[in-house]
């Protein structure tokens, strides 16, 4: 390994700059050509709107990212928040029969930490899946995505839950507030993003179980020789992602106040595609949570931006996939760059 | 060079063969003559170039220098291909087959018979498969999918893999390595079989008495240059373990006067089923004090790497008691045992002890991360001056310990595992060929790192396949053999004596 070239350029070192910031000058990019393009987009009010459809995207590619830096997949998301609208709907509405003549009402509070409960049981399911029976990430959640999405069909019979504008009496007149309240000018919904964001990058890079997530990703084998628990680390990235989902089903059916049991359809692969855009490798071991939220914007921003436009939506889907492809691309490019500058530093050190 | 010796024509030979891999050379101007219908074995250390001088022969690596002749004529392999179509074929230590296929399928990979390019001849596939089979004595259908076999079983249907692209050198390196001792006399049956059809074969391994009994040629190999060849009549242990380790033993002097403490690691009766009936690891017990050293010393599948796993708690069905500083190992995860002041470096760095695309700072304190942290929080300045700290210490030479550890050398690497164990303040330090894959000066450098520890009270129990290493670096030596613990010397024991009770299948009067 001596081959490598002794020093690094300044030029090189620019390069490997501008590629690892690349979905932050792509986010940039974006916005300036849309600024130019349509007159309406740099206005505060736009701003909001983008920032509450990127929301519900980001939440479910924060746990999707922790989900593959693990060297996983999580495809139930989706349905986990299609199940959760159904859930939260359903206590908003009907309470719990108890089957003793009388039903249990539960307050708004009540109702998010229960919905939030069912979305972090299905990745624990999940989790258990993986980790006790063996089977395949893509797999194992791939059949939880049919079950969660069968259960959420079956519990209205395919129907809607409508008026989920809640009741004094029960405690759930505040329901409707999480999805289109607004607390010092910004929505709930981007203070609940900002909360979970920053809680998620602080597990990420200052905690044991962060770089445990890190090590499960890059060299399982050799993470359990080292001491990490893997399977505990492995249930946990499961529960978290369905705890994001479980959030945004909440967040859906409070906006909406209705809940649809078809919520959430093809949500994972936004996810994915967020995080993906956002530097997080799909072999594991690699990502980051701001990325995945400047990733998760780009998408965003690059859809609502063409629609102002006026660019047809079949157009819109495909623009989209080739910002993702490219994306990998470069991430491949930047990751070859980046060893080769490392390898060069480190052979120059050991001489 | 057409010199024929008791009949034996040669099928091939290497005049002047240099291998220069970056920082070594593998191969110091080499002769070697290859015999038809005999069996042509190759002896050495690790290290010493076997391996090398195979993969020239098969047209995996080619020679820096010196030239390959056949029948006369200098050839050129410039793929395995090449040799391939020059009649030779190698079996290797791993085997390389699909578990997943049938045997005809394995055979035939990469040369199936078709019909117009495309289509599968599956009934000529069977009947050469069942060709071989015959011609090997082997009763195995050619539809059974090969994980239905046992290794003995597999190792035939590499041999037969070799045979039907028309193999007339058969290279074998260390065939009975996985092989059960009924399953060794059917491969010498298939050998000798091979031999009377004109076959010539090269048979590595380092199993002394299997070699005087199957070889009909020896050629011994030390540091890349050839220190005997001779034919096999006349030929005992003595002769080949000089040739093989020379006159002097290479120089890892003790620095301190080595004093023990008390016993810091006991294991008894530890067991491991195998797969299929028996003992991996059949009734190991043994025991390291404060400050010593303790080589383990054995053959591949000896079941060294096996025990050290089920101290490592990495096979729930191991049985067995052990005891750290005089209190039992209750412990049943890898944690819980590294909490104990059990440390594992294993064989495997890239595999088993690094997370290659993590920076060398988090690879350092990964097993240690409590130490820095409170409530959750981990305090990242804290890590890195620990990291440091290890840097410094065991003089890891980098350029920043943000590098992904993948950007290292062998040597550095190695260091970084180290590093990472002795940060979890072990008691014993437990080192799987803790030299494999380094070059010389980072070897000796880890092997003082291993004497400094031991002075320090640490207690150490190092596995190895080197004759030479265990000699020098061990205060005591402990020989595996078939899973069972076959010998224990004290240091300065006589390497015919160590490598004679690490060859099974023989019994050995189970000494001291």
């Amino acid at each position: 390994m001596t081959t490598a070239i002794a020093t690094t350029h300044p030029s090189q070192s620019w390069l490997l700059l501008v590629l690892r910031l690349r979905t932050f000058v792509a986010l940039i990019l974006v916005l300036a050509y849309f600024s130019v393009m349509a007159p309406n987009f740099l206005t505060a009010a736009n701003a909001v709107i983008v920032s509450k459809h990127v929301a519900l995207n980001a939440f479910l590619a924060i746990g999707m990212t922790f989900v593959i830096i693990t060297g996983g997949i999580d495809l139930s998301v989706g349905s986990i928040v299609g199940l959760c609208a159904m859930v939260a709907g359903w206590l908003v509405l009907n309470g719990v029969d108890t089957g003793l003549g009388w039903t249990v009402w539960f307050n708004t509070w009540e109702i998010v930490g229960i919905t939030l409960l069912v979305g972090i049981a299905v990745g624990f399911i999940n989790g258990l899946l993986i980790t006790r029976l063996n089977v395949a990430p893509f797999i194992a959640t791939l059949g939880t995505l049919y079950i969660a999405r069968g259960a959420a069909l079956l519990s209205s019979d395919g129907r809607t839950f409508p008026n989920l504008g809640g009741t004094e009496e029960f405690g759930t007149a505040s329901f409707p507030f999480i999805g289109s309240g607004s607390v010092l000018g910004l929505p709930v919904m981007i203070w609940l993003l900002v909360g979970v964001a920053l809680g998620a990058h602080y597990v990420s890079r200052r905690t044991p179980l962060g770089r445990h997530i890190y090590a499960v990703g890059g060299n399982e084998r050799g993470a359990a020789l080292s001491g990490v628990k893997v399977d505990r680390v492995k249930l946990f990235v499961y529960m978290f992602s369905g705890f994001c989902a479980g959030l945004v089903g909440i967040i859906i059916a409070s906006q909406l106040q209705a809940a649809h049991p078809a919520t959430g359809e093809t949500f994972e692969l936004n996810a994915i595609a967020a995080a993906v855009l956002g530097g997080t490798s799909m072999s594991g071991g690699r990502g980051r949570i701001f990325g995945t939220i400047i990733g998760a914007f780009v998408i965003g921003i690059l859809g609502d931006g063409l629609i102002m436009m006026g660019v047809s939506s079949f157009w819109q889907t495909v623009i989209k996939g080739v910002v993702i492809v490219l994306a990998v691309v470069i991430d491949q490019a930047q990751s070859r760059l980046q060893a080769r500058v490392a390898l060069a530093q480190e052979a120059a050190a050991s001489r | 060079m057409t010199a024929e010796a008791g009949g034996h024509p040669i099928g091939l030979s290497i005049r002047g063969g240099v291998k220069v891999y970056p920082g070594t050379r593998a191969l110091k101007g080499v002769d070697f003559d290859l015999r038809m219908g005999a069996v042509n074995v190759l002896v050495g250390e690790n290290g010493a170039g076997k391996s090398t001088l195979m993969k020239v022969i098969a047209g995996v690596e080619s020679l820096t220098e010196g030239r390959i002749e056949m029948a006369g004529r200098e050839v050129h392999f410039r793929s395995k291909a090449d040799a391939v179509k020059a009649g030779i074929g190698i079996v290797f230590q791993e085997l390389n087959l699909f578990p997943n296929l049938t045997v005809a399928e394995n055979i035939f990979i990469g040369h199936e018979p078709v019909r117009g390019g495309v289509d599968i001849d599956q009934t000529a596939q069977a009947r050469a498969t069942a060709a071989l089979m015959a011609r090997l004595e082997q009763d195995i259908a050619p539809e059974t999918p090969l994980d239905h076999l046992r290794v003995g079983q597999q190792q035939i249907v590499e041999i037969a893999k070799a045979l039907s692209q028309d193999a007339r050198i058969l290279i074998l390196d260390e065939p009975t390595s996985a092989l059960s001792a009924a399953e060794v006399e059917v491969l010498f049956r298939v050998i000798a079989e091979l031999k009377s059809q004109g076959v010539g074969i090269v048979y590595i391994s380092h199993r002394l008495e299997e070699l005087i009994r199957v070889g009909d040629y020896i050629t011994v190999l030390r540091d890349g240059e050839i220190t005997g060849s001779r034919p096999m009549a006349g030929v005992d242990i003595p002769w080949i373990v000089r040739a093989m380790i020379g006159g002097k033993t290479k120089e890892f002097p003790r620095t301190q006067a080595a004093a023990f403490g008390d016993e810091v690691f006991r294991a008894e009766d530890v067991t491991l089923p195998r797969a299929g009936g028996g003992y991996a690891v059949d009734h190991v017990s043994l025991s390291v004090r404060k400050g010593e050293i303790v080589g383990l010393y054995g053959l591949m599948g000896a079941g060294r790497t096996e025990f050290l796993e089920c101290v490592m708690a990495q096979h729930p069905g191991s049985g067995g008691r052990m005891v750290v500083d005089g209190t039992p190992l209750t412990e049943r995860d890898v944690a819980g045992r590294i909490a104990r002041g059990i440390a594992l470096i294993p064989e495997d760095r890239k595999r088993d002890g690094l997370v290659q695309i993590m920076a060398i700072r988090e690879n350092l304190t990964l097993s240690s991360l409590g130490l820095f942290t409170r409530a959750m929080h981990l305090d990242l300045k804290a890590e890195a001056a620990k990291a440091m700290e290890f840097v410094k210490r065991l003089t890891i030479k980098i350029a920043s310990p943000e590098n992904p550890v993948s950007s290292l050398s062998g040597g550095n690497q190695q260091k970084v595992v180290i590093g990472k164990a002795l940060m979890t303040s072990p008691k014993i330090l437990l080192m799987d060929e803790p030299s494999r894959g380094i070059d010389i000066g980072a070897k000796a450098e880890v092997f003082r790192t291993m004497r400094e520890l031991a002075a320090q009270g640490l207690g150490i129990l190092f596995v190895t396949s080197d004759l030479d290493e265990v000699m020098a670096l061990s205060d005591r030596i402990l020989v595996m053999a078939n899973g069972r613990i076959s010998g224990e010397y004290p240091s300065g024991t006589d390497a015919a004596t160590v490598i004679a009770a690490a060859t099974p299948h023989i019994r050995k009067d189970q000494a001291a």
